[in-house]
């Protein structure tokens, strides 16, 4: 804002109502949230079972629907939620417009980056 | 306008380095440092899913490094971290359904965070030793 005064022209804001929409990337952060507790403790609960048996057993296991399709939404639910989460402490530390927008657009595409990657990593141990 | 601000007794925000630490403010910081961890801890998953599937021999080396007492000791943090921030992740939707707002239950749910994710941390430990060892 380029006003040095905060307060609203009540006759500008009267009547607009809310922006609707503003409340997307709040409500994500939490729908991203549910989902990954159960996600979370059955992939730790996994890996713990399956990593001694090293690399042949890693992928056995992820050949798997049972255990591909759920570490597929793990993977989709988990950077959607790192991204928002990443996303927020950069809108609130970084003040700098220019370098805010960078950061958040890193953080946006590394994470979609990282996901997709994941993704089809998950589907090549399901052909394989 | 300019600098009348200076003037008024508004609440101010807390300066963080007068600011006396509580178990609200150390949990709130925690539940960011500890996802910013966890942020690096994703990416280590994505490339150990890749290197598993791909056969590449960076699988070999990564699990070499994770075996080793810095990786234990990195994982060992990350399962503190993920505990903490399921935890604590929990008690913020609870918040975010209007419950547990009294301060004594805040300052309860909050030692109840930290003493559950300690102690489940010890005993997925416990457990992941007794089935590797």
């Amino acid at each position: 804002m380029g006003s040095d005064d905060n307060r609203v022209a009540i006759s500008r804001a009267r009547g607009l109502g809310s922006a609707k929409t503003g409340a997307g990337q709040w409500r994500w952060q939490r729908v991203t949230a549910v989902a990954l507790v159960p996600l979370v403790v059955w992939s730790l609960a996994s890996l713990i079972a399956v990593v001694g048996g090293g690399r042949e057993a890693v992928v056995e296991w992820l050949a798997m629907p049972g255990a591909a399709i759920p570490m597929i939404l793990l993977l989709i639910a988990l950077f959607w939620h790192i991204a928002l989460g990443l996303m927020v402490v950069a809108e609130d530390y970084l003040h700098r417009d220019g370098v805010r927008f960078a950061a958040v657009a890193v953080i946006q595409l590394g994470c979609m980056a990282l996901g997709v990657t994941g993704v089809v990593a998950m589907v090549l141990a399901l052909i394989a | 306008m300019k600098g009348s601000h200076e003037n008024t007794s508004r609440p101010r925000s807390p300066h963080v380095q007068v600011y006396r630490p509580q178990l609200t403010s150390v949990l709130s910081f925690g539940h960011r440092l500890s996802g910013l961890f966890l942020s690096l801890g994703a990416v280590l998953l994505v490339g150990w899913l890749l290197a598993a599937v791909t056969e590449a021999p960076a699988f070999s080396h990564l699990n070499a490094w994770l075996g080793s007492f810095l990786g234990l000791a990195l994982l060992f943090v990350w399962t503190l971290a993920l505990f903490f921030h399921l935890c604590n992740g929990i008690r913020h939707l609870f918040w975010d359904a209007v419950i547990g707002f009294e301060l004594k239950t805040v300052y309860l749910t909050g030692w109840i965070v930290v003493f559950t994710s300690i102690g489940l941390t010890l005993m997925t430990w416990a457990l992941a030793l007794w089935r590797i060892g």
